[in-house]
Parts: structure tokens; sequence; C-alpha cells
């Protein structure tokens, strides 16, 4: 008995050690700090009560908008990148020659970091864009990082560019495994094409939908480098995601205390959406 | 036979949507590729225009304004340690974890689980802080920070595996003598290879493309990462996009490198990643 406890912290500790260093003493202390005035360079930090937490809901205006602005932009993105997956998905499964180096294609910028992803479509949105907007004399090709909507649509187009490849092996991997025999036998029955997508392929496709719904939603709220390196929040803070946001309170502003409030808001609408999404989804998943 | 017209009619559709498709996919490399070759000069007059000459002098000043060979050892060092060491520790205490049923054991499973959902930032100020008290602001910090970062992914994908695996062999190399030691390096560690590369692909993702924590931690000339480096390249030559164009494609050389040799390990493992975390 003694034996098998001392295997099981033992073999635990190395994983436990980094593991509590990570996460857990800075999650406890976060906790604490997000109810004091810390500001980072000195150690002092003196407990304020709740004060940090109602500045950043009433008295900042920039995080409510940014806190709008990922909401919104999550949900748009979940749209689009999903959407895409499947069309991909259900392209590369027809069994044409070939079909695996497409798949290998469309994954690819999903391994790019998001750094080199934001600095690529830069020099896309704004040199091969504007030179495409002058040669063919279409002006909102021009300058398309420098106003809010087009900046937005670009970070939108760069995160469906790199994300919807993954999503898109997810829905393989569950299109693989619909029997062809529940397929044949509609066809026998006379099911078209569409019904046969719409009654059988789509069903059966929701697990696909919650590992995808849920990937792409914690991916977009943890946005950080592709905004960072796109549009670096800009124009004028107008595509500044709550990460930069947080960011930007500590290091430019000083405010640790606030940041680290907000940081706790940030892990509850985290924890809250992307649980609430799985359990919603989990329940709809088609048993065979 | 008109079925079969049909199906082929199909087929060349999906292949001539999948052509145009990867075309656009592409599109931003292609033109990458093609504006790394010009001066700044020819870049301003036409981004789409064929270089004149294959200029290489872009890729030897961005070569040596990357640092290129010590910024991708720097990533390399980082990226292969500590991928050693979770694809060591994580089956380690996935393996106590799954075969144990005490409450305690119970407890910590679920805490690792839950830390998946913790974003960086919730935890990125008071960290600095743990790490700058504990003179943990170097590469050895560094890694260990990132340990512990992967560690509730790696070991949920582990203990999901070890669960289905029947105790039968541990038994029968218990009554035979066998320590726990031993019983884990000799007969469970090699049982967990499939789920093991799984792991290791995903925390060599990860880790290679890390910029934030390293950005805050080892920034210090000589330690820089290749996503570091790329950024402060950046910086400094934010509307060369001759330069600049070259050190994106060297850039992303080792992941494309990395992509050809390993790729059907990569699709199987973030597939299984996502579908079993």
């Amino acid at each position: 008995m003694k034996q098998s406890k001392l295997v099981f912290w033992g073999f635990q500790t190395p994983c436990l050690i980094a593991f509590s260093l990570a996460i857990l003493l800075p999650m406890a202390m976060g906790i604490y700090y997000s109810f004091t005035d810390w500001n980072g360079i000195g150690s002092s930090a003196v407990p304020n009560g709740l004060s940090n937490y109602i500045t950043i809901f009433t008295n900042d205006r920039q995080f409510a908008y940014s806190f709008r602005y990922t909401l919104v932009f999550s949900l748009a993105a979940v749209l689009l990148v999903n959407l895409l997956a499947l069309g991909l998905a259900l392209l590369v499964t027809q069994k044409f020659r070939g079909s695996n180096a497409f798949r290998s294609i469309f994954f690819l910028p999903n391994l790019i970091g998001g750094i080199l992803v934001g600095f690529i479509w830069q020099f896309i949105f704004s040199d091969v864009f504007d030179g495409l907007g002058t040669l063919l004399k279409i002006p909102w090709l021009c300058n398309w990082l420098s106003t809010p909507q087009t900046a937005t649509a670009g970070l939108l187009i760069v995160v469906v560019w790199q994300m919807s490849g993954y999503m898109m092996l997810i829905c393989i991997a569950q299109i693989q495994n619909i029997p062809d025999s529940l397929l044949e036998a509609a066809s026998i029955d006379g099911a078209t094409r569409f019904q046969r997508f719409w009654h059988i392929k789509l069903p059966m496709l929701t697990p696909a939908f919650t590992v995808g719904i849920f990937l792409t939603l914690a991916n977009c709220f943890k946005l950080y480098d592709q905004n960072l390196t796109l549009t670096q929040g800009g124009p004028y803070n107008s595509s500044e995601m709550l990460t930069m946001n947080i960011y930007n309170t500590a290091f430019s502003m000083n405010k640790f205390g606030q940041a680290q409030a907000k940081g706790v808001v940030y892990l509850v609408v985290v924890a809250v959406i992307t649980l609430t999404q799985l359990f919603f989804f989990k329940r709809r998943e088609v048993e065979l | 036979m008109q079925k079969r017209n049909s199906l082929s009619r199909q087929r060349a559709l999906a292949l001539t949507a999948c052509i145009i498709l990867a075309a656009i996919f592409l599109f931003p490399a292609f033109l990458l590729a093609l504006n790394s070759f010009k001066t700044l000069k020819e870049i301003y007059k036409s981004v789409l225009l064929l270089p004149k000459s294959l200029n290489l002098s872009n890729y030897l000043q961005a070569f040596q304004k990357l640092d290129y060979l010590a910024s991708i050892k720097n990533s390399l060092l980082i990226t292969v340690g500590v991928t050693a060491c979770a694809t060591l520790f994580c089956p380690m205490a996935a393996w106590v974890l799954a075969r144990s049923k005490t409450r305690k054991s119970r407890f910590l499973f679920a805490l690792f689980s839950l830390s998946i959902l913790v974003p960086f930032q919730c935890v990125m100020l008071p960290l600095l802080r743990v790490m700058g008290s504990l003179h943990m602001m170097n590469r050895i910090g560094l890694m260990t920070i990132n340990l512990g970062f992967l560690c509730p992914m790696s070991i949920l994908l582990y203990h999901g595996f070890i669960k289905n695996i029947p105790t039968d062999l541990e038994e029968a190399a218990a009554i035979d003598g066998c320590g726990p030691v031993r019983t884990f390096f000799l007969i469970v560690l090699p049982l967990l290879k499939g789920i093991g590369a799984t792991v290791a692909i995903l925390c060599v993702m990860s880790l290679w493309n890390d910029f934030l924590l390293p950005s805050l931690t080892i920034n210090k000339a000589g330690l820089q990462t290749l996503p570091l480096k790329t950024y402060l390249f950046f910086g400094a030559y934010s509307k060369k996009w001759n330069l600049g164009t070259a050190a994106l494609v060297l850039a992303v050389i080792p992941v494309v490198t990395f992509y050809a040799f390993c790729q059907k390990y990569i699709i199987k493992g973030v597939t299984e990643g996502a579908v079993k975390g």
C-alpha cells in the first residue's frame, strides 16, 4: 500500500509541478490580484474590493467594445469556417484521383503559426489588393486594412483560410464513418442526392460539428497572434479583440489589477460559452 | 450506363471545384514566393508581374537579419525538449490517474481536464510574477511552463486511451514480480506509441508556433525563436516587402518541410486529438 502511494505521487510529480507553476498557482494569484490595485511594477498590491470589476464594466468603453467585437467576430467565424469546412469535406470525399493532395493543400494553412499568417496576409491586403485595385480600377480593394469594416473582413478571411482545413479533417473523419450501406439503401428507396445529404449525412455529421464549433469558438476567443500582426487592433482600436485588450491594459496602461479582472471575466465567458455549446450539441448527436 | 455517367460527371465537377479552391488557398503563397525575388521598386510597380531576374539578394539579407539558423536552433531546442518531456511525463501521470480509483485521483484528473479551458491571458500576468520570483525567466523556465500548459490536453488524451487498455497484462506482470516502474516502461509505454505520436504532433505544432509566452520571457538576443525573430524583423523593416516576403518564405520552410515528411501522422494526429479531446 505504501509503495503504491509512492508510485502514484512519484509518477505524478513532474506534470504536477509544471502544471501548478503554469496554471494552478497563477490562476489562484490571478483571482486575488483582480481584487487589488496591482500595477505590475512594484510588488505592492493593496486590496480594493470590487473596484476593478466595477471599472471595467461601467467605465471602460474599449473593453465593452472588444468584448462585443470578439463575440460577434467569433460567431461569424464559426459559421463561415464550418460551412466552408463542410463543403471542402464533401468535395474531397468524392472519390476522384488526387483528392488526397487537395486535402493536404486545404489543411496546410493550419500549420503555419499565427504570427506568420498575419504578416503574409498583411502583404496580400496592403500591397496585392492595392495593386489589383488600381489595375482593375476597383476602389474598394485599396487600403483594405485602414477602414474598420474591411479590416474586420480581412481578419475574418484570414481566420477562415487558416481554420477551415482543420475542421474539414474532422468532417472527413465523420463522413468516412457513415456506412455505405445506409446511403445505398436510401438511394434504392429513391432518395435524391440532396435528400441523402440532408436526411442522412448531415444528421450523422453532428458530432463533427460539436467538435468543430467548439474548437472554432475556443480558437477565435483565444485569437491574438493574427490580430497582432495583421491589424494590431487598428484602425483606431476597431479590431482590438479581448486578448489584445487585456494585454494593452496591462502593458500599455500599467493597470495590472484591471487587466487581471478582465482575464477572470474572460475565463468565465470562455468556459460558459464553450460548455453550453458542448452540452447543447451533445444532446442532438445521432446514435446509430 | 446513365448512372455511371452522372457519377463521373459529379466527380469531374468536384475535381474542378477543388482545383479552383486550391488555387484560392495557395494564392497568398504563390504571391509571396513571386515577390520575394523582386526588388522593392519592382514590387511597387506591380505585385503581379514576374520578377525580371531570379534575384537572391533578398533571401541572403533576410537570412542574416532573421539569424535564420540560430532562430531555428532555438525553436527546435524548445520544441523537441518540451515534446520529449510531455511524451514521457504525461503518460506516467495519466497511467496512475487511470489505474487508481481513489477520490484523490479523480479530483486530480478533473482538475487537469477542466484546465483545458483556461486561456493564456487569464494567467499571463501572475505567471510572469511567479516566473520572475523563481528566477525562471530563462529557457529552462519557459520550457517548464510550456510543459505545464501542455499537460491538461496530453494527459486527457493519454488517459482516454489507457482507460480502454485491459489491465490483464499489467496484472500478469505484477504476478511475475515486475514492479510498477518496470511495468510502466516495459509494458504500458510501448502500447502507447500510437497515441504518443498524436500527442507529440499536437505539442510540436503548438510549441513551434508559440509567440506570446516566449516574447514575454526570453526576449533576449541569442535566445529568440523563429516566430519571435520574424516579429522583430517586421518591426524593423515594416514596409520593405522585398525583404519581408523573403523572410516569410524562409520562416514557412521548416513547417512545410515537416509537413511534407510527416503528413500522414500530422493529419491522423490532429483528427484524433480533436475528436478524442
